[in-house]
């Protein structure tokens, strides 16, 4: 209490913040300075994580130049690696994740804020957040137990058996039906997301306040209508930020995946085939990789990850702001 | 809450301002998966008895050589042996402590444990991808009267690294000089075929799930999974059943002697029964130790593990070694000394 | 409006209901179905020995309370840790330099360390205060779990203060107030709700993480001596359940996935009294 300082009564003259400010200055100086502290130091972990990743993986990126990024070899023995497998791998799980959890996310938030009625909204809410507190881990368990046997014999076997030879439905489901490969991976994937995502889009629901939803109501707007015309595009930046949370979650996770993706570093030729991921090889292989090549591929690896994130981050960004300048 | 937030971060570096410390009487280890339950096991047994805590975890043996080499753990562990070379360009010194092997499984509805009968050669072949189905007349020349099914062979290997691959793909190198050419030995392949499973229990799920499928895991994932496993052809032409009877029998019968700083793969051992994919663990340390005291308790942890702990190892599923390799362990042990130049183990 | 363009919209408003009132559906079977097969394997590994004794050994009788409590050392100093950088980041970004460039740089930088494998994370740690220590410690596994936990938190929090609305914080200058109150006392307490769900979700996304620890804190098969010296090798929940879940012994594998269901119930619980105790200060 001791900073509030009441203003003079009367008409003010000058900036009235500044008048009143001298008793409060030096804790709104420092609370601005540790404020401003705490971003660098988000900045500078991030840049010492970049550096160590650097100097981690130079061994192979000198040995293997620009070509790492291109090449599908991946072979301990010769101690020749490439990162086109496992970077096609990476995008193609978050992508396809991204498209299945995204609309479910959204679809929970709207019942949530809309269309639940009010005793249901906290235990349901909860639930959804549950999903978020599961340890990776048994994600994957569950995924290659429990998942892909289902997966296999419900999804994939009638897939595959009613493709016609040569058409592009069996070109897209090629592969051993035993529930592994790159969609089961990505379904699980975007179960993981989900929760993330639906919990941040409720609570930016819940602030938009009253009266622009009132008054979309009060012009006959259908439930749909105002929620998708009138409160998502006012959270629209924190909807970008809560895409973003999934999306990362996506492009690093580990445990789910590598369970269930089949682990092979070429290119997966269809959606069943298997694939790997960038985190999935880390994992997998860093604790046993003996020669000093393989560690610093696979912290290459790494380093081409944050590569990635940067492209498609900065890529998102790109197109908010157009929207923005479209408005 | 900006104050009790102060308090709490200033309590926090206070702790972390120290540099990290082992409590007296600990020591810590790491490496290999594959020997971890019964380190642990003997960890519990010894801290009953002498009060001396060893805490060793799984992560890996290149995990185990890589902190040994950073000094972060007493003593590291491997399943993928250094050759003397590497022992001293590393100031290694390397001891094996117990044996296990590496069955292949497979998934085969019909047929028993132990029925089908398998070459090194045949093993290469199917796991490059030349013979495709079971029905393969290659595989009938070892099974006469066996109707193999017209099912294609699903390979399955593993997809992170690990020491089961490097002793099984050594193994493969010794049968087929293709194999040894195109593919090699390592914890980690580029196999030509086939699906990766995470770990044994991946190996295992997959073979499970997938009939026409083919495996290799540890030994006690096969038993312990009641799995259909292979006989395999050793040296002499017969065929051997994986327990731990020849798992024993191939430990026994190793030329630990002429093996120059312990490195030796126990594949294709001579000598009745057999088992032909079989490997020793090992334990790494420094041979100048920092602290000759902590030096002189692992070794006596390791000479109380070979005294009284095969009675722990047989009931998990593991092999210990014969009695003459257990003495010239110990006589290895004068290589390691402290600062002062003298042997820690008394 | 035309009765065709009315029927439309309604049509299209009942299928937008029915697809979210599916869809919530669907997420809520997907978490029935893997709740399942964590009780299925995880409640018959649970009984009093879990809190009470240390890991075993295949075969030998022992529980996950070493585990336990390094688990909820570690999370709780990561959290404090990553609640100070991550919310005064956020309020950095959303009050103060939000829209300078460096304000950009920092945002953009914030998102990029969310998808960092965690993986990375804790080699990064490894490096910074495992190796030139010659030690594994709890300490350096705090660190590495409030470094995945700050960004969550720093996102969350951004967001939800910019939301905020502007008459609150000119009703609070207008008042005189100087600007670090505004923040503090109006604008935080304001956004409190949005900022515990960030806090919960930062938590929720640690209390799981294993790699990181695997770099850093290791594990311990006993208690650390004594118990709450963090400069060891620390237990932990999520590295003993990955150990534990791909073993071949039966007792481990059961121990493990009690250990998994211990850190779902937790974060349910945190998340319940949380929110809980949000609404009690709300109303008084």
């Amino acid at each position: 209490m001791s900073d509030a300082a009441l203003p003079n009564a009367g008409p003010a003259a000058g900036p009235p913040v500044r008048r009143a400010a001298p008793r409060g200055s030096l804790i709104g100086q420092i609370f601005e300075g540790l404020c401003f502290a705490a971003a660098t130091t988000l900045l500078l972990s991030l840049g010492g994580i970049i550096v160590s990743l650097v100097i981690g993986g130079w061994p192979a990126l000198s040995k293997f130049g620009l070509g790492f990024l291109f090449s599908t070899a991946w072979n301990p023995v010769t101690d020749v690696y490439g990162a086109a497998g496992p970077i096609v791998g990476t995008l193609i799980t978050a992508a396809v994740a991204l498209i299945i959890a995204l609309p479910i996310a959204g679809g929970v938030a709207f019942f949530l804020t809309e269309l639940c009625p009010a005793p249901l909204r906290r235990p349901i809410g909860t639930a959804v957040e549950l999903l978020a507190g599961i340890p990776s881990i048994v994600y994957g368990m569950w995924g290659l137990f429990v998942f892909a046997p289902l997966f296999a014999r419900w999804i994939q076997l009638p897939l595959m058996s009613a493709a016609k030879p040569g058409s592009l439905l069996e070109s897209l489901t090629t592969g051993i039906p035993n529930g592994s490969g790159i969609l089961p991976a990505s379904i699980i994937l975007a179960i993981m997301i989900l929760p993330f995502m639906a919990a941040t889009l409720r609570e930016l629901l819940l602030t938009v306040p009253a009266a622009v939803r009132e008054s979309a109501y009060g012009l006959g707007a259908t439930t749909a209508e105002v929620v998708l015309s009138v409160t998502l595009p006012y959270v629209r930046q924190g909807a970008i930020g809560a895409v973003m949370l999934g999306l990362g979650r996506a492009l690093g996770e580990t445990m789910a995946v590598t369970f269930i993706i089949g682990n092979s570093h070429t290119f997966p030729k269809s959606m069943f085939d298997s694939g790997s991921t960038i985190a999935s090889t880390i994992a997998n292989e860093f604790t046993e990789a003996t020669s000093p090549i393989h560690t610093a591929a696979l912290i290459s690896l790494g380093l081409v990850l944050f590569l990635i994130t940067f492209v498609v981050l900065g890529l998102a960004r790109l197109l908010l702001r157009q929207q923005g300048a479209k408005l | 809450m900006l104050k009790t937030l102060g308090a709490a971060i200033g309590a926090a570096l206070i702790l972390g301002a120290a540099t990290t410390a082992t409590a007296a009487g600990t020591i810590s280890g790491a490496g290999a998966t594959f020997p971890a339950p019964v380190y642990n096991k003997w960890a519990e047994a010894y801290k009953a008895q002498t009060q001396t805590t060893l805490n060793y975890q799984p992560i890996g043996s290149g995990g185990g050589i890589k902190q040994i080499e950073a000094s972060t753990v007493d003593f590291g562990a491997s399943d993928k042996p250094l050759n003397l070379q590497d022992q001293q360009a590393n100031g290694l010194v390397m001891f094996p402590t117990v044996v296990g092997g590496i069955v292949p499984v497979m998934n085969l509805p019909g047929f028993k444990p132990g029925q089908i009968k398998l070459t090194g050669p045949q093993l290469a072949d199917i796991y490059r991808g030349a013979i495709k189905k079971w029905d393969d007349p290659l595989l009938a020349k070892t099974n006469p009267g066996l109707k193999l099914p017209n099912l294609p062979i699903t390979v399955v290997h593993r997809s992170d690294g690990s020491g089961t691959t490097f002793l099984f793909t050594s193994f493969l190198s010794l049968q087929a000089e293709h194999w040894a050419k195109e593919v090699g030995a390592n914890d980690s392949v580029q196999w030509p075929v086939g699906l990766g499973g995470k770990g044994n229990d991946g190996v295992a799920a997959f073979v499970k799930q997938t009939p026409g499928s083919i495996g290799y895991v540890e030994y006690i994932f096969a038993a312990q999974n009641a799995m259909t496993y292979a006989l395999m052809q050793d040296k002499a032409g017969q065929f051997i059943a994986p327990t731990a009877a020849s798992f024993k029998a191939a430990a026994a019968n190793a030329k630990w002697t002429s093996a120059p700083g312990f490195y030796l793969l126990l594949l294709d051992q001579p000598g009745a029964n057999a088992w032909p994919i079989t490997g020793a663990t090992f334990i790494l340390m420094h041979a100048k130790q920092t602290d000759a005291a902590k030096g002189d308790e692992v070794l006596k942890f390791f000479d109380w593990a070979y005294k009284n702990g095969d009675a722990d190892a047989d009931k998990l599923f593991y092999v210990p070694l014969p009695a003459n390799v257990k003495d010239m362990i110990r006589k290895s042990w004068s290589k390691i000394v402290g600062p002062d130049g003298k042997p820690v183990y008394k | 409006m035309s009765a065709a363009k009315l029927v439309r919209r309604r049509v299209s408003d009942i299928a937008f209901k029915i697809f979210c009132v599916g869809v919530t559906a669907l997420a809520l079977v997907a978490l029935a179905a893997i709740l399942w097969s964590l009780l299925a394997q995880g409640f018959g590994g649970l009984d009093l020995d879990v809190f009470t004794m240390s890991t075993p050994a295949a075969g030998s009788r022992g529980g996950l309370a070493n585990a336990i409590v390094g688990s909820i050392e570690m999370c709780l100093l990561a959290m404090v840790i990553a609640l100070t950088i991550g919310v005064l980041a956020g309020t950095w970004l959303a009050e103060y330099g939000g829209r300078s460039p460096y304000g950009a740089v920092v945002r953009f930088l914030n998102d990029v360390l969310l998808s960092a494998p965690s993986i990375l994370v804790g080699l990064f740690v490894y490096e910074l205060l495992v190796a030139p220590f010659h030690g594994f410690s709890g300490f350096a596994g705090a660190v590495a779990l409030a470094l995945l936990a700050v960004p969550v938190i720093t996102r969350t929090t951004e967001d939800v203060l910019l939301l905020q609305s502007a008459t609150l914080r000119e009703a609070g200058v207008a008042l005189g107030a100087p600007f670090s109150y505004v923040v503090r006392q109006i604008i935080w307490r304001s956004a409190r709700g949005g900022l515990l769900t960030g806090a919960l979700l930062a938590f929720a996304r640690i209390s799981g993480e294993t790699a990181p620890l695997l770099f850093t804190a290791l594990n311990n098969q006993f208690f650390n001596k004594p118990w709450f010296d963090l400069r060891q090798q620390t237990a932990n929940l999520p590295v003993v359940i990955f150990n534990g879940a791909l073993s071949a012994y039966d007792d481990l594998r059961r121990l493990a996935w009690a250990g998994a269901l211990l850190i779902a119930v937790t974060v349910l619980a945190v998340t319940i009294v949380a929110r809980i105790v949000a609404q009690e200060q709300k109303r008084s």
